[in-house]
């Protein structure tokens, strides 16, 4: 029988097919094929696109290689947001692979952070996990950790090495057992083309009657549009890590097997389209 | 208590144990063999292998095992010959036992098996119930029978004489085949086989009760097993009141065994002058529909199983009333249990092939408490693979199943089974028609609920063949006996495949039930051909080797000895540190049946599916390389009890996907009976020193952390070898994690240790600029060959050095050499280099009234050998060259000692320490001597990239270019070492 370390393994071994192409506007001295990759849905592009620049750069001429950003049908790739996440989002609906457009000029300085190392996503991993952690156990667990743990969390994700993740990712999963989960579950709802990049709110996993909230419980309180009255039609999709989990599903559970690896449950609103 | 083992036995037949102090299974050393069923006590272990033989695994002892074997001479006075072997017509033979009733000549002994060799050869014992004879060894009597005397007396007429030969047992920690019996009724092929009674008698000793069930129902008894005969003699067979599946003994006099109807049967009337018992008894199945299958006994247990898989516990069972009172019933579906010696109890889960042990068993209650699945992990699965699936090794951390309540396992719902239904529909289309019948049967599901209006004919077979494959598993179609109750084939094929392959989910499992099936319906007669289908399913087993879990079939705990409080590392995912109190997650069983769960990783697989399967040719964006080195080695333990330590390590590398690749360095040590680990990022490595002159070949890895507090991690190899081997693999990996490769810069730091050894260390370029310089113990120093005294270098990369032979050497650029040769090094510019170095090392004395100077001193004295300060022990034979040095001159006495020597060489002082003079005054109480011995490094493999240039010519005097600072030394240099040393601006081949 499938237990819940095979759920942690399916996603964080999610994959998405990607097809990266060079914008038409880069100036090339020959034709530059379109690159595919599987990436890694847990993963963040700049850490899996190495292969993808260094095809694109063959081709181009050094001066004209700026840094990289990532667009999918006119919308800057936010690098700082999982993959996963990000395809979610964007591109649910779409046929696979994902037609990823690669830029090298022309930086959308007021719609992407810069990112020239890899530090940067590091150091954005690490200050996820520190504010998951805060929520999660009044910041008590990633305080304890030495710095080698943290080191194997972000090597974990960079290699693609789940059980050294896990190994140290584990104990963040932990509570106290009378208390029955965590202090506030780390959580973000997004929505497509939204100016407001993301709700986050304090939620309890258990309600003050000492029931176990769900996620439909999380919905109503955070964007109530989700959660359809009986008898009317669904209008969103909710969306995490490519499923749609059943309003049922306890949010403490949730937190812990279906986070990002940077701990943060990364829920997409995706509005159905009308017929 | 020491620590004994858990024996058990996969579905593919591999043999393993697991210790009561550790927490990983361990494979047979023999793996030689498969097997099917296990009987083990604590000397040793009883199997039947996949070709029904019986084998005997016996634990080697440090007492090795010999068997005594005698024979007596006899002779018989007559006047005309004195003493001959003429005996009379009615007496006894000439050569015979000591009864004089059996015919035993010397040469008709013969080795019992091929596991025994004659140790000696025949000689006499010259002794007579302790008393040594006369030569020759005969004992005297008026006639035989009758008292024998070592004296001869005037009416002595007969005498004789003792023969002894030992032979010694020669097949301990293997696997050594029973031999086959030639006389008798022969056992046909094994089915069963049990040990136990161990505690009925103490003659002789390590007396043992083999028993063993033949596929036709058979009961034998192996006899005169005991520590000097370990396999015994022969087997005889024990007339039993039906035909027997399943036999098992306990430790003491309990005796039962299963009948195929399903009743038990319970020997009575075994005793310590009986050890066969006389008698059976019946005891009725607890409920007639579902008789038993499996049974074991301990000292004052006796659990079983019924044919719906049931667990039941007997109550009241004792040596007084071995028939019990009467059963209970566990809540749990399980394929077999099995006794330990002290009634612990073990079972193998019936879904998940996991091996539970029963909790809190108790004298005070038998039955114990709860089910504990032993998480224990297969000790090569801790050697992490190439890609990710089971590189849980890698950070030393596992962490396995919760425990689940028994009562939470069984629990299987309509969906379940109905989706398991589908699976295996689409990959048996063959038994679709069967699986149709069964679907209405949810009984034979593992649901077990019994309410379910059913064909109660059908399903009893069905629950028959079941068993049989449940408790026999991949042997099943291997027996006539196993294929009888099968009246329908294809409708006794749905329960086993449904119950194997479904919950498993495994692909290679349902092949094998899959070929099983196929044997038993395509041909009957071939059913009936033991060794044909026997073995049948081994050949397959090449294609599931990497199973993620062992899935186990068989299982003994008699020679494991825990208690009820016995802490074992069973249970507990193993970690480095210690757990915290928390738990990790809402207690799975609970979760796991519900809606919302099986729906999420039904939409995980299909998004698996959706995004993956048409995309199997794209490149992964992260690839997975792992390389991994592993080895033994001790490990100077840096805490209490300060000594060496026996430590597993293992060097992980892996390529980021930048290319660049990284290391991790685990040490793994017990510690307590606590697994433990330490590790070392490459990167963290500032330097490894090997440490030559000590009795072991160690050396040492320093990361700053470990330089500051003055701890470097300290190991030791069992070879030079293999140490060079290791620090040679070690610096790769910290050049790979920094991005060092080739020939050092030209703005390389280079240093030489006391030692003589070269390391040359790669500056950054924020170096000098940095706020904060980094300390020379926070670089890395990578080691270069080669020995030298001093060493300079300048900015242009030009390197000169000097030999304790006071011979200058130059750089020339190549790299590698010494330990790295082969690994990684280049073939230019490498050549040898020599040097000769003296190590000295002091012989110190105190004198006293009694003896005067002698190596006697006082309990707060000096070494009586030792260094020139007298801190450090120097003895002769522990002091060594340096690595890959070798000694040119043997000890001798150095009388040119700084001081002045008397004739033996010997120094005087009044006390240690003092200052030495070379004669002997009143008031001189301690004297020492120096001992001299040359070492020369020339060796085969010394190449090196020093090449001596005493002919350069001197082209200039004065700094070196771009380094000022030099100049000073290289005219110290001059000075101290009576050599020109120049430099040249013609930039030295290759090198720019």
């Amino acid at each position: 029988m499938t237990d819940d370390r095979d759920v942690l393994r399916d996603v964080w071994f999610g994959r998405i097919p990607t097809c990266f192409t060079l914008s038409q506007d880069e100036i090339t001295e020959r034709e530059a094929e379109p690159y595919y990759l599987l990436l890694p849905r847990v993963s963040y592009l700049m850490l899996v696109t190495d292969k993808a620049k260094k095809h694109f750069q063959k081709v181009m001429r050094q001066e004209d290689v700026g840094e990289m950003w990532f667009e999918y049908e006119g919308v800057p790739l936010k690098w700082h947001y999982p993959i996963g996440l990000l395809f979610d989002l964007h591109a649910s609906s779409t046929a696979l692979p994902w037609n990823i457009i690669v830029h090298f000029k022309n930086f959308p300085e007021s719609e992407l952070l810069h990112c020239l190392t890899k530090d940067a996503v590091e150091a954005h991993f690490m200050s996820c996990i520190k504010e998951a952690d805060a929520l999660k156990h009044k910041s008590q667990v990633i305080n304890e950790m030495q710095k080698k743990d943290h080191k194997q969390l972000w090597m974990g994700l960079q290699n693609d090495k789940f059980d050294q993740f896990w190994a140290i990712n584990r104990k963040l999963m932990e509570y106290p057992t009378e208390e029955g989960g965590f202090r506030y579950i780390p959580f973000r709802i997004y929505q497509p083309l939204n100016e407001r990049p993301f709700i986050q709110k304090l939620f309890r996993p258990i309600s003050s009657e000492g029931h176990p909230h769900n996620l439909g419980d999380l919905l109503k309180e955070m964007f109530p549009a989700a959660v359809p009255p009986e008898d009317m039609e669904k209008q969103y999709q909710v969306v995490i890590h490519g499923i749609e989990p059943m309003l049922e599903t306890p949010v403490q559970w949730l937190s812990e097997h279906l986070s990002y690896p940077d701990n943060f449950l990364h829920i997409s609103i995706i509005p159905l389209p009308r017929d | 208590m020491p620590s004994s083992l858990l024996w058990a036995v996969d579905v593919h037949g591999r043999v393993y144990s697991l210790s009561t102090a550790g927490q990983y299974w361990e494979l047979c050393k023999d793996e030689s063999l498969q097997f099917k069923r296990l009987a083990a006590v604590k000397q040793c272990c009883w199997g039947i292998a996949c070709d029904h033989q019986i084998y005997v695994y016996v634990h080697s002892s440090e007492v090795p095992i010999h068997y005594q074997e005698e024979t007596y001479e006899n002779q018989r006075w007559n006047p005309v010959d004195g003493f001959s072997d003429r005996l009379l017509p009615s007496d006894r033979w000439q050569w015979s036992d000591v009864t004089g009733l059996i015919h035993q000549p010397l040469n008709e002994f013969e080795l019992a098996s091929p596991q025994w060799e004659w140790e000696s050869d025949w000689y006499v014992d010259e002794n007579i119930g302790g008393e040594p004879t006369e030569k020759g060894g005969w004992t005297y009597a008026i006639d035989f029978p009758a008292t024998y005397t070592k004296d001869k007396r005037w009416n002595s007429c007969v005498r004789r004489r003792r023969w002894i030969r030992y032979r010694r047992y020669n097949a301990c920690d293997m696997w050594a085949k029973i031999p086959l019996q030639e006389t008798g009724p022969l056992p046909d092929p094994f089915n069963d086989i049990a040990v136990g009674g161990w505690e009925i008698t103490d003659e002789p000793l390590g007396h043992l009760s083999v028993w063993a069930v033949t596929v036709q129902g058979k009961v034998f008894y192996r006899e005169n097993i005991n520590d000097q005969n370990p396999e015994g003699s022969l087997w005889t067979e024990i007339q039993t009141p039906g035909e027997v599946v399943q036999i098992t003994c306990g430790p003491g006099d309990l005796l039962c065994a299963v009948l195929w109807e399903g009743q038990l049967i319970v020997r009575d009337g075994i005793n310590r002058d009986n050890p066969k018992g006389s008698s059976w008894k019946i005891v009725e199945p607890p409920n007639s529909e579902n008789g038993l299958v499996q049974v074991s006994v301990g000292v004052n247990v006796l659990w079983t199983i019924t044919r719906d898989r049931r667990v039941w516990f007997r109550r009241g069972v004792c040596s007084e009333n071995p028939v019990g009172t009467g059963w209970i019933c566990m809540n749990i579906e399980m394929v077999m249990v099995n006794v330990g010696l002290n009634d612990q109890v073990w079972g193998i889960g019936y879904e998940d092939r996991n091996i539970y042990f029963r909790h809190g068993v108790t004298p005070t209650e038998y039955s114990g408490k709860a089910w504990k699945i032993i998480v224990a992990s297969r000790e090569h699965d801790r050697a992490s693979r190439t890609g990710s699936a089971t590189s849980l090794a890698s950070a030393g951390c596992f962490f396995g199943d919760e425990v689940r309540l028994p009562s939470q396992v069984s629990i299987s719902s309509e969906v379940d089974f109905s989706s398991e239904m589908d699976k295996l529909a689409k990959k048996t289309e063959n038994i679709l028609e069967t699986i149709g019948e069964r679907a209405s049967c949810p009984h034979a599901s593992g649901g077990g609920d019994g309410d379910v209006a059913s064909s109660p004919d059908i399903e009893k077979k069905c629950a028959d063949v079941a068993n049989v494959f449940e408790t026999i598993p991949l042997m099943g179609a291997s027996s006539e006996k196993w294929v009888q109750p099968v009246a329908e084939p294809p409708v006794s094929q749905a329960p086993y495949l449904t119950d194997q392959g479904g919950p498993l989910q495994d692909g290679a499992e349902l092949i094998i039930a899959h070929s099983i099936s196929n044997t038993m319906n395509s041909d009957p007669a071939e059913t009936s051909s033991v060794s044909s289908v026997g073995t049948y399913p081994f050949g397959i087993e090449e294609h599931y080797v990497s199973d993620e879990r062992p899935l186990w079939a068989w299982l003994s705990g008699g020679g494991c000895e825990v208690e009820a409080h016995t802490q074992l590392n069973w249970f507990t995912a193993q970690s480095g540190q210690p757990f915290s109190q928390l738990s990790f997650s809402m207690p799975i069983s609970c979760t796991q049946q519900t809606v919302w769960r099986k729906q999420i990783i039904h939409q995980l697989t299909e998004r698996s599916k959706r995004e993956l399967e048409d995309f199997k040719h794209y490149e992964q964006a992260v690839e997975q390389s792992v390389w991994i080195k592993k080895g033994a080695m001790q490990w100077w333990r840096d805490g209490k009890p300060y000594k060496w330590i026996d430590v597993r390590v293992a060097l992980e590398q892996f390529t980021g996907n930048d290319g660049k690749r990284d290391g991790i360095f685990f040490i793994y040590y017990t510690f307590n009976d606590e697994k433990k680990y330490l590790h070392v990022f490459s990167n963290e490595i500032t330097i490894l020193v090997p440490i030559a002159n000590e009795t072991k070949h160690s050396f040492a890895i320093y990361t700053p952390e470990r330089t500051k507090q003055r701890w470097p991690i300290r190991l030791a190899t069992t070879t030079e070898q293999e140490m060079y081997d290791w620090l040679a693999v070690l610096s790769l990996a910290c050049c790979d994690s920094r991005d060092l490769h080739g020939p050092p810069s030209n703005q390389a730091l280079w240093s030489v240790t006391c030692k003589g050894d070269i390391f040359v260390s790669e500056p950054t370029p924020n170096l000098e600029a940095a706020q904060h310089p980094l300390p020379s113990d926070q670089l890395y120093w990578r080691q270069i060959g080669g020995h030298l005294c001093i060493i300079e270098s300048n900015s242009q990369g030009i390197v000169w050095g000097i030999g304790y032979d006071h011979t200058a050497w130059v750089y020339t650029g190549g790299y590698g050499g010494g330990f790295f040769q082969g690994l990684a090094s280049s073939t230019d510019n490498i050549y040898t280099q020599t040097d000769v170095m003296c190590v000295y090392i002091y012989e110190n004395q105190r004198w006293n009234p009694v003896t005067g100077y002698s190596s006697r001193g006082l309990p707060t004295d000096r070494y009586m050998w030792s260094d020139a300060s007298g801190l450090q022990e120097c003895t002769k034979a522990h002091t060594k060259p340096p690595s890959q040095w070798t000694w040119v001159s043997d000890w001798y006495i150095d009388f040119n000692a700084p001081g002045g020597t008397d004739r033996e060489g010997w120094q005087y002082a009044a006390d240690f320490p003092a200052s030495y003079h070379g004669y002997k005054t009143i008031k001189d109480f301690v004297r020492r001597r120096r001992w001299a011995r040359v070492y020369h490094g020339c060796t085969l493999v010394q190449i090196n990239h020093l090449h001596q240039c005493l002919s350069v010519a001197i082209i200039r005097f004065g700094p070196l270019p771009g380094m000022e600072q030099l100049s000073t030394v290289v005219l110290s240099l001059h000075k101290i070492l009576q050599v020109i040393v120049g430099t040249t601006f013609h930039p030295l081949p290759n090198r720019s």
